[in-house]
């Protein structure tokens, strides 16, 4: 007989007792460190992708802030560029306003130094001119051109038929007239007519009649006179 | 010659006795118990390991693996059993290598111990997850006709279980004894190595068939629960 029970008894025995030995000795620490093991890689798995998360996440953070940052910075130069631009023009502006008005100004007085000086050129060559005339006039003036003057006077009094007031006239020379010539101006103004005859040297070889605020005058002076005044108003003219 | 190691006595009072089929099953015990405790005595739970603690984890999650690729959901439940099984066979098998050894499983009586082992289990496991009725219900499945097939096939299978082992161990522990006698130098080496690969073959084999029975005995109430 091959088989024996005893054995078969014993040999099922032994193989329980063995799988006991076997659970307790290999299977169970075998298993458990496996378990211990994976528990391990997954919490460190776990941690890991924590970390990852966590990382990923102070990335997008950064990268948004530096977006952030770079906008900011980009706005903040534009401003700033614009800013001093601005200013840039303001300034320019102000400058070329102030330089406009200091041009204006030097050129208000270039002017006004231009005109003065054009004032007082023409005013010293009127004085010298007036000067030397009245000078050379003065020089000149004798009886005969006085006579001359004289006559030229009637005549232009004959000529003008004046309108004759009843009061006194006064007839102004430069030299004391002769009798005839006052003889011949009392006979064209008439004798009931109050006539004095007055010697004044600035006349500058001319005769004047004063009567009531009218006037009829012919003299060297005044033409001087009209002259001066002539040159000062075109010296103004050509000045503004 | 003899056939089995049964009939090598070492001792007898009465019906007790110690035959070399047991002090070899204790040899191998004795070897799996304490190279387990000693490798797993200081196991790491880090990255950095051992090369035995490898081995032994190689081992463990290779069986684990095997019984869940055979259709058991839970393989913790069932390595002690499978894997002890398993195992046993295996080391008995390398055991042979050892001059003067002879494997446990090259008796009648081992392998005949361990397929009514396994035909116990068999209905224990499928009781535990289905309950007796459901259990005892699979017998006359799919009809009252087949209750004298099915309890044939249980103990005909259990039969097979315990011949094929024995059949495979002892012919090649018989095949290694005879050639020492014809041929002792070459041949007998190279017979123990195919011997190796036919009992690691005969381990698979014996677990793995075990752990079908196991599977079809817990089916049922799975099925049960995806039709639900």
């Amino acid at each position: 007989m091959l088989i024996d029970w005893f054995t078969v008894i014993a040999q099922a025995c032994n193989f329980l007792i063995l799988v006991w030995l076997m659970k307790h000795f290999l299977y169970q620490p075998i298993l458990h460190a496996i378990d211990e093991r994976e528990k391990k890689i997954a919490t460190e798995l776990t941690n890991a992708e924590q970390k990852k998360a966590e990382a990923q996440k102070e990335s997008d953070e950064f990268k948004h802030k530096n977006e952030k940052f770079d906008q900011e910075r980009a706005a903040l130069l534009s401003k700033a560029t614009e800013e001093a631009q601005a200013e840039r023009k303001r300034l320019l502006e102000e400058a070329q306003s102030a330089a406009a008005a200091l041009t204006l100004k030097r050129q208000e007085t270039l002017k006004k130094d231009e005109a003065n000086l054009h004032q007082s050129i023409v005013r010293r060559t009127q004085q010298e001119v007036f000067a030397i005339a009245r000078k050379t006039l003065t020089d000149l003036a004798e009886t005969s051109l006085e006579e001359r003057m004289i006559n030229v006077f009637i005549r232009r009094l004959h000529e003008a038929r004046l309108a004759l007031t009843s009061g006194p006239m006064i007839v102004r020379t430069c030299f004391d007239l002769p009798s005839a010539q006052q003889a011949a101006i009392k006979d064209i103004l008439g004798s009931e007519i109050d006539t004095q005859f007055e010697t004044i040297p600035d006349l500058i070889s001319g005769i004047e009649l004063t009567s009531n605020g009218q006037k009829v005058a012919w003299s060297i002076s005044d033409y001087l006179t009209l002259l001066e005044k002539g040159v000062n108003q075109d010296g103004i003219e050509s000045s503004i | 010659m003899q056939l089995s190691p049964d009939e090598t006595l070492f001792w007898k009072y009465s019906f007790l006795k110690l035959n070399a089929t047991i002090v070899f099953t204790w040899a191998v015990m004795f070897i799996l118990a304490v190279g387990s405790k000693i490798i797993t005595r200081n196991l790491s739970t880090t990255l950095e390991r051992s090369h035995w603690q490898n081995l032994l984890e190689i081992i463990v999650t290779g069986i684990e693996k095997q019984i869940e690729e055979v259709g058991l959901s839970n393989p913790h439940k069932y390595l002690g059993f499978l894997g002890t099984l398993f195992l046993f066979v295996a080391v008995s098998t390398l055991c042979t290598i050892i001059p003067g050894f002879e494997p446990p499983t090259g008796s009648l009586s081992t392998t005949a111990a361990l397929a009514l082992c396994v035909f116990i289990a068999v209905p224990f496991f499928g009781i535990e997850e289905q309950g007796l009725r459901e259990y005892l219900k699979s017998y006359v499945k799919p009809t009252f006709i087949m209750l004298p097939f099915n309890i044939i096939s249980e103990i005909s299978r259990t039969l097979a279980l315990a011949v094929r082992l024995f059949g495979n161990m002892m012919s090649g522990a018989m095949i290694i004894a005879i050639l020492l006698t014809i041929t002792p130098f070459i041949f007998p080496i190279i017979m123990t190595v195919l011997g190796l690969l036919t009992g690691m073959v005969q381990a698979y084999i014996f677990s793995i068939l075990a752990a079908v029975y196991i599977a079809a005995a817990t089916r049922v109430r799975k099925a049960k629960e995806i039709k639900s």
